[in-house]
């Protein structure tokens, strides 16, 4: 039972890994860009997963109920705002992978790597 | 224990997901997948009590990232023709940070813990105060909005210029190679105007989108939502009647300097608040001087720069899926 509370963290790490793996062992720049954002949701599992309390609900208050149990709502201010930034972010990176397929015809960072040595 | 299995089953359909989209070699599918994957996220925030965040995932993950990274896909490559890995260095770097983050977590707090570090900060205080000081029965909406404004001021500047960078690199200038015909584009982008039901079913649904999109930006204070989800929706709505009916009609729809106006207009009401209240004779953001009742300037400032965030984040989302759609387009 004990490790069964602990189950989203473990998840947590396992998503992480294979963010990172994706990052790490895809040449492709697209791939690599979904491996990271695999890892941002990853992240925001973390800290979502902080904010549960048991018993609880959303932190919405209802007029008339007394001793409700609220889950913690800075957690979830934090990365509300996140997931925002992030796709604005990813954007910004997609962005940049276009421009790089026009200026060089692939996305692929070892052909890339290729055509800088070349003179 | 309902919850417990619902949430046992989610988190590990997120881990089977992630490893079909790190082993799968076409694009088109890995970009599939992930929105699936976002929107198990979705209902697994939703399972942890996380209404708004899950509200925000289920619009800008399972919705807009998606089609965002399908624009990227038509202009660059669908297939991953990553050589295979021959080093080892990736699997034992992540295996290593995996490794050490389960040592580290052996020692947390279990999932729900009432007594957990983080539920005695400074948590308490704005649940207790909130009713008070802010009176919106929303707590993430109380505290996103005003009592922690400042960082929302610039999570907008950052979504802001998010946008200016997006422009700068596909906007003005065009590309070098061969461009191709407006229709030819959209042959290749979007099939589904060629599609009589999704078609049909598609523009129903836009109304429907943007209305409760509406709805979620003056709602956000009762109940989950707010300025954030609002924007990405009605941007949604917008997006759909894009695909269903072409760049161009959706051009013709929202203008581009029409969302460009919405970006730099939402950024502006939203500071504009700021100072408006050091010029009433408060700090900047601190609503309360806003009206004679301090509680009333509080609902008059959230709702202003919920509207300012609304907009902006409409207009950016709608401002980057055109910037993505007219690329390469004579």
């Amino acid at each position: 039972m004990a490790l069964l509370g602990l189950y989203n963290y473990f998840v947590f790490a396992v998503l992480l890994m294979i963010g990172l793996y994706c990052v790490l062992a895809r040449t492709n720049i697209v791939k690599s860009l979904i491996g990271l954002s695999i890892f941002q949701s990853a992240v925001f599992l973390l800290y979502i997963s902080m904010d549960k309390v048991d018993g609880g609900t959303a932190p919405i208050i209802q007029e008339g109920v007394e001793n409700q149990v609220f889950a913690n709502p800075l957690p979830q201010v934090l990365i509300l705002t996140a997931i925002v930034v992030g796709i604005s972010t990813t954007a910004l990176a997609l962005a940049v992978a276009v421009r790089i397929k026009e200026a060089y015809g692939t996305i692929e960072e070892d052909k890339i790597q290729e055509m800088d040595r070349e003179p | 224990m309902m919850t417990i299995v619902f949430s046992l089953f989610l988190l590990t359909m997120l881990v089977i997901v992630a490893v079909a989209i790190l082993r799968t070699d076409n694009l088109f599918t890995a970009v599939m997948l992930s929105g699936i994957f976002s929107l198990i996220m979705a209902a697994n925030f939703f399972v942890l009590d996380a209404a708004d965040v899950a509200l925000t995932e289920a619009v800008i993950g399972a919705g807009i990232s998606t089609v965002l990274f399908l624009g990227a896909l038509a202009l660059t490559a669908e297939h991953d023709h990553s050589p295979p890995v021959g080093s080892w260095v990736p699997l034992v770097t992540s295996s290593a940070l995996g490794g050490v983050i389960i040592f580290a977590t052996l020692q947390a707090p279990r999932l729900g813990d009432p007594n957990a570090i983080v539920h005695k900060h400074v948590a308490p205080w704005y649940l207790e105060n909130t009713p008070l000081l802010i009176d919106v029965p929303n707590v993430v909406t109380a505290v996103l909005a005003s009592f922690r404004g400042y960082d929302t001021l610039g999570e907008v500047f950052v979504v802001f210029t998010a946008c200016i960078g997006v422009m700068s690199l596909l906007g003005r200038v065009r590309p070098r190679g061969e461009l191709i015909e407006e229709g030819e584009f959209d042959k290749r982008t979007d099939n589904l105007r060629h599609h009589l039901i999704p078609r049909v079913v598609g523009k129903m649904l836009v109304p429907f989108i943007v209305l409760f999109g509406l709805y979620v930006q003056f709602h956000g204070d009762f109940g989950p939502g707010g300025g954030f989800q609002a924007g990405a929706l009605v941007a949604a709505g917008i997006i759909l009647y894009s695909l269903v009916e072409g760049g161009a009609r959706g051009r013709e729809l929202v203008p581009e300097w029409f969302s460009g106006m919405l970006v730099a207009l939402g950024a502006f009401t939203y500071a504009a608040v700021g100072v408006a209240c050091m010029v009433m004779g408060g700090r900047f953001l601190d609503y309360s001087v806003l009206s004679h009742d301090p509680v009333h300037g509080q609902h008059l400032g959230i709702l202003l720069i919920e509207a300012g965030v609304g907009m902006t984040v409409a207009g950016v989302m709608i401002t980057i899926f055109h910037a993505f759609s007219r690329r390469g387009i004579r």
